[in-house]
């Protein structure tokens, strides 16, 4: 275990030495909660805009920790032969995977930290009927999902792409993932579209526990269930480590 | 038993032969430093031995393990130094040994490691920031600090400035002394003539020559060579001399004939005749221009000829 505990202290210290990091994974998703639930320019309805926007900065904060943050540091340590370094020591593989996770899970958690405060700050409050046990269970699936996709890209793509890509990724998946515009408010094809993603059944899925204390949709879970199985295989099978 | 042995060592990438048939062995203790120009095979010869990748065909052994399918238990055993990077860039030096001492059971302590290669002064600056020669003096750490059996070395010296590569080449007298085997690449001659024990040439995928320096250089091509003016007339001095002169290199000639004292001295007195300056002169050839003649006659050579060890001719 030691070699483990070596590799997550050392991601940990890096992903907190990362300026973009930490941009990506606490400053924008707290800069749009203030935004959002002051500026009442999102098409909540009847909805309060903060009601709307903590569940769904929540699904983006988990999507920029898993995909994004994960991928681009994985791509350059690809890049710069650290992957290829790595395997010519004791670490193995998957310690070096369960460390990546193990970093993912943290930041999102001190990401938690952060948002509910200053979501409950300005008036967001756990609707009656809302699971955190259920919400918990639907990040991880997420994070799975999301790290996998990361991975993919990853483990494909040279790193200056994988970083572009990324980032394009992000904000499709930002902008058709329900999480600033609800999902019904696309037409209807793009609306099809956007349901089917990982994004979307997240922010959905927070939304309804979180949000309106109702439960969790079975479209959410089998969305998430289904993109947490296949992209961590598709990755596994197209990973170049150098 | 080798520390170090391929046998017949063929990798392929896709359609391209990388590595054609390689066979070496290396003991514990022993230095030896693999050259030959860019794409002779060097570093997919070494990266098979470390478990990079699969021999197409052929075997190769560590430690009497085979390094893909024993990975688990070779990689503690080994110290790996890629040819560059391999660090993660915004780790200081000392950031990156305590790493990864944490991946070994009995690592070297961080202060010593970092004394040894001479990286105190620099120990909390960013990989990204070290010079080129630091760089590769982290690597070297890297490649020590599981204390190895076996060290694998990827242009130990490449970029390093003189007094880097002075402390290089004690770090690698070291290891010999306490029985690491060490297996090296370079393009540099003369830091593998200082530094290795044994000197193997591959030339498009195969051992042209496998030797201890002295011993490549008598006997890979002999007579006296001597530097002087360009363009002088070998016929003559041929016949003056009794013995064919070749001009190798312009200004660089090679009397074929053992050197005595009536030659040297015959020699002298033709070019004082010709007002030519005697700029250098020695028996046999050096390291460069042994490999220079090997590699030269290894592109004519058919692929089934034998590595050399002693005189040419």
């Amino acid at each position: 275990m030691r070699p483990l505990f070596a590799q997550t202290r050392a991601e940990i210290w890096m992903m907190l030495r990362r300026g973009e990091t930490l941009l990506v994974t606490i400053g924008i998703p707290v800069a749009f909660v203030v935004f959002f639930s002051e500026v009442h320019v999102l098409p909540t309805g009847r909805e309060s805009a903060v009601t709307f926007v903590v569940p769904g900065v929540l699904a983006l904060a988990v999507m920029s920790t898993a995909m994004v943050s994960l991928g681009t540091a994985t791509g350059f340590e690809r890049g710069y032969g650290v992957l290829k370094r790595l395997g010519a020591t004791p670490l193995r593989r998957d310690r070096l995977v369960a460390a990546k996770i193990a970093t993912v899970v943290g930041v999102e958690l001190v990401q938690a930290a952060v948002l509910l405060p200053v979501g409950l700050g300005l008036g967001w409050r756990l609707a009656r009927g809302g699971s955190v046990g259920e919400s918990i269970a639907l990040v991880l699936l997420a994070t799975v999902a999301f790290g996998g996709l990361g991975l993919l890209l990853a483990g494909v793509l040279r790193a200056e792409v994988n970083l572009a890509a990324s980032n394009g990724l992000y904000l499709v998946l930002l902008l058709l993932g329900g999480m600033l515009v609800p999902v019904s408010k696309l037409p209807i094809a793009l609306g099809a579209f956007a349901r089917a993603l990982p994004a979307a059944a997240l922010s959905t899925g927070l939304h309804a526990t979180l949000g309106t204390g109702g439960a969790i949709p079975l479209e959410s879970w089998v969305v998430l269930a289904a993109w947490a199985l296949a992209t961590p295989v598709l990755a596994s099978l197209s990973f170049r480590w150098e | 038993m080798p520390a170090v042995e391929c046998s017949d060592l063929v990798v392929r990438y896709g359609a391209r032969t990388a590595v054609a048939g390689v066979s070496l062995a290396v003991d514990a203790g022993e230095v030896v430093a693999v050259l030959g120009p860019n794409g002779a095979g060097k570093t997919s010869t070494i990266e098979t031995l470390e478990g990079y990748r699969t021999p197409s065909s052929g075997t190769a052994r560590v430690l009497g393990l085979d390094p893909r399918r024993d990975h688990r238990a070779v990689v503690p055993r080994i110290g790996v130094m890629l040819q560059r990077g391999g660090v993660y860039p915004m780790l200081g030096p000392r950031r990156v040994v305590e790493l990864f001492a944490g991946y070994y059971r009995d690592p070297v302590p961080t202060d010593a490691l970092l004394e040894l290669v001479g990286l105190r002064a620099v120990e909390r600056t960013p990989w990204r920031h070290l010079s080129g020669g630091e760089q590769q003096r982290l690597g070297l750490a890297l490649a020590l600090i599981g204390r190895p059996e076996v060290a694998f070395l990827d242009e130990p010296t490449a970029g390093v400035d003189p007094e880097g590569r002075l402390g290089i080449r004690k770090v690698i007298d070291g290891l010999r002394e306490r029985g690491v085997c060490v297996l090296l690449t370079t393009h540099e001659l003369g830091e593998a003539e200082r530094i290795a024990d044994r000197i193997i040439v591959l030339h498009r995928g195969r051992v042209l020559a496998d030797g201890a320096p002295a011993e490549l250089r008598a006997g890979m091509v002999g007579g006296l060579w001597f530097t002087s003016s360009a363009g002088l007339d070998t016929a003559e001095l041929g016949r003056r001399l009794g013995a064919r002169v070749a001009e190798e290199r312009p200004g660089a000639y090679r009397v074929e004939v053992e050197a005595n004292p009536r030659l040297t001295a015959e020699l002298a007195a033709w070019l004082a005749e010709r007002d030519a300056s005697l700029l250098e002169m020695r028996t046999g050839a050096s390291l460069e221009e042994t490999y220079l003649a090997l590699v030269g006659s290894g592109d004519d050579e058919p692929e089934d000829a034998p590595v050399r060890r002693g005189r040419r001719k």
